[in-house]
């Protein structure tokens, strides 16, 4: 189905282009002023510092770069830092969330009890835990990664929770008749429901362990990104903050990506809107 | 009816009473004082107006649901938690959308330690039967109303239940398939192997007809117990059809044994005088019944 007035698409690719170009064209341009430059920076001294993060070979000088650009590659370690507390926090959290939200949705009593416990443990505001944990893990990535774990936890549980609840009751009966004991209900019928509202979840719980992990740089570490965005602005170097903003981006891109194509490998068995499209 | 033929399933004096969550004093009584009986390789339906407890009847048989009184005995035995002699075909869909058709066939033989590559190679010979070969790897979504009914059909019979559940399996599906289904099931059910034989009216019945007491030769016949509001497709199909008055409290008010010559064709014997006589007889009893079920949907919409 077609909108009227909307553009096919690749002429939608290249507006969404110029749209970057222009923005990038503006502020170079707006950069030339001092002030402006001071607190926004200037979008060719971000690439070449992102050039110096990622390249292990120097650009002589010439007319952008009248001082040249050093080849540093020295921003691995810290985005491996990010990326590892990321991942860890990640998989801890859907883990825990996966297993207390099967629990509690399984045990009525159980979550009962606790419920109003969880509610006000998901209305706080769980950046603030950020010094605790500082003070309980260290300055190394565990400190990051339970404070990651805290953002993801509580999308997972919630999810599995109405997962479970929302299993289908003939599914249940059927594969009760069909001579199921619990634990083959829950590895048959609960695990795999709640599976799938994890994976509908899922965009959203690993961009919050990536800002868990790069807000808990932020607040207090030795490497990753987060730490280096806090170093720059430490000397107001506002052109390396904006750097390590495209980065993380980047990489969040990246991540939504990654996440897509497992999604659509694991959740082929779902209908999905589009899959008679026309050649 | 001989008494001493084996039972495969009888309900005694059954009842159910639900009680209202947010009132504790309201009750409604879905299903009051029914006895019936379903004798082993019998096929019997129970018909009756829309919302009248008819599924409530069969989950009590199924054991998915606890009588208020009255007892459940399968086989003699009295039934305690799930009916595991039963298969159940139910009305919605039963299906597990996260698992191919194959997966969907195998999965009461998995439940039940049957080792992974035989279960799949009878799943797969169970889908050939309701004739879905080839189809194994769909996932449910991929496959029309009718062949996920087939899928249902080819789950519930791989278990090779004794009794056979069903609660309107069809009544989703367009008329057409509708009846293919039922021919397919009534063969399957007289032990066939799903041969498409020419529906000629009046073959010879080596079975020796449909009596209320089974011969001994149709031994490997299941017990069906079949729940449907369509009183065509109850007289089709069955060996004796049970009328249910309007709900609430509702309970047999009429027992009728069909003894039209099988095989059948569900379409075919729809023209035999027989069949007229026996609809008008039974739609008779019926009729006052739907009336009655009708005014009160209308009283509880109002």
């Amino acid at each position: 189905m077609k909108l009227r007035g909307m553009p096919d698409r690749q002429t939608l690719r290249v507006w969404q282009i110029m749209v970057l170009l222009v923005t990038l064209a503006v502020w170079r341009l707006l950069s030339h002023n001092d002030q402006f430059a001071f607190f926004f920076g200037d979008p060719v001294t971000v690439a070449g510092r992102i050039w110096s993060w990622f390249l292990p070979f120097a650009m002589p000088p010439n007319a952008t770069f009248p001082e040249g650009l050093p080849g540093n590659a020295d921003i691995y370690l810290h985005l491996g830092v990010t990326l590892l507390e990321t991942v860890l926090a990640f998989v801890i959290g859907t883990v825990l969330g996966l297993a207390l939200g099967l629990w509690f949705a399984l045990a009525p009593s159980a979550s009962a009890i606790f419920d109003p416990y969880i509610k006000a443990a998901n209305a706080m505001p769980r950046v603030i835990l950020a010094p605790i944990f500082a003070l309980w893990f260290g300055l190394g990535i565990w400190s990051k990664v339970a404070l990651a774990v805290t953002l993801v936890f509580f999308v997972v549980f919630f999810n599995v929770f109405q997962g479970v609840r929302e299993v289908s009751p003939v599914v249940l009966a059927n594969a009760r008749m069909l001579g199921a004991n619990q634990r083959q209900l829950l590895r048959t019928v609960y695990l795999p429901s709640a599976t799938s509202w994890v994976f509908s979840s899922l965009h959203t719980s690993v961009g919050l362990a990536f800002v868990g992990a790069v807000v808990g740089e932020y607040l207090g570490s030795a490497r990753g990104v987060g730490y280096l965005i806090l170093q720059a602005e430490g000397v107001f170097d506002v052109n390396t903050v904006f750097a390590g903003i495209v980065v993380l981006t980047a990489c969040a891109l990246v991540l939504d990506g990654i996440v897509g194509v497992i999604e659509r490998v694991l959740m082929k068995w779902q209908p999905r809107m589009g899959e008679t499209e026309k050649l | 009816m001989s008494a001493t033929a084996a039972r495969a399933l009888e309900l005694r004096d059954i009842s159910v009473t639900f009680r209202s969550r947010e009132e504790r004093d309201a009750r409604y009584t879905a299903v009051a004082s029914t006895t019936l009986e379903v004798g082993a390789g019998e096929f019997v339906s129970v018909v009756g107006p829309t919302g009248c407890g008819k599924s409530t009847l069969l989950n009590v048989a199924a054991g998915l649901l606890e009588p208020s009184s009255g007892e459940v005995r399968v086989f003699g035995q009295p039934l305690a938690g799930i009916n595991r002699r039963a298969g159940y075909m139910f009305q919605a869909e039963a299906l597990m959308p996260w698992r191919s058709a194959r997966d969907n066939v195998m999965v009461g033989l998995q439940y039940r330690g049957v080792p992974p590559a035989q279960a799949r190679e009878q799943a797969d010979a169970w889908l050939a039967r309701v004739g879905l070969a080839g189809f194994g790897d769909r996932y449910p979504h991929q496959l029309s109303g009718g062949m996920r009914k087939r899928t249902a059909l080819a789950q519930t019979l791989a278990l090779d239940p004794d009794i056979i559940l069903m609660d309107e399996p069809f009544s989703a599906l367009d008329i057409q398939t509708r009846q293919l289904m039922e021919n397919e099931v009534l063969e399957l059910w007289a032990g066939g192997e799903g041969r498409r034989a020419a529906p000629s009216p009046k073959p010879q019945t080596p079975s020796g007809g449909g009596r209320e007491a089974p011969g001994g030769q149709h031994g490997r016949r299941k017990a069906v117990l079949f729940i449907t509001h369509d009183l065509d497709e109850a007289i089709a199909m069955s060996d004796r059809v049970i009328v249910l008055s309007a709900g609430p409290a509702t309970h047999p008010i009429g027992e009728f044994a069909i003894d039209l010559p099988r095989p059948r064709d569900v379409a075919e014997v729809r023209a035999d005088p027989r069949f007229v006589a026996l609809h008008s007889e039974i739609w008779a009893v019926l009729r006052e019944e739907v009336l009655k079920g009708y005014a009160q949907q209308l009283r509880v919409a109002a």
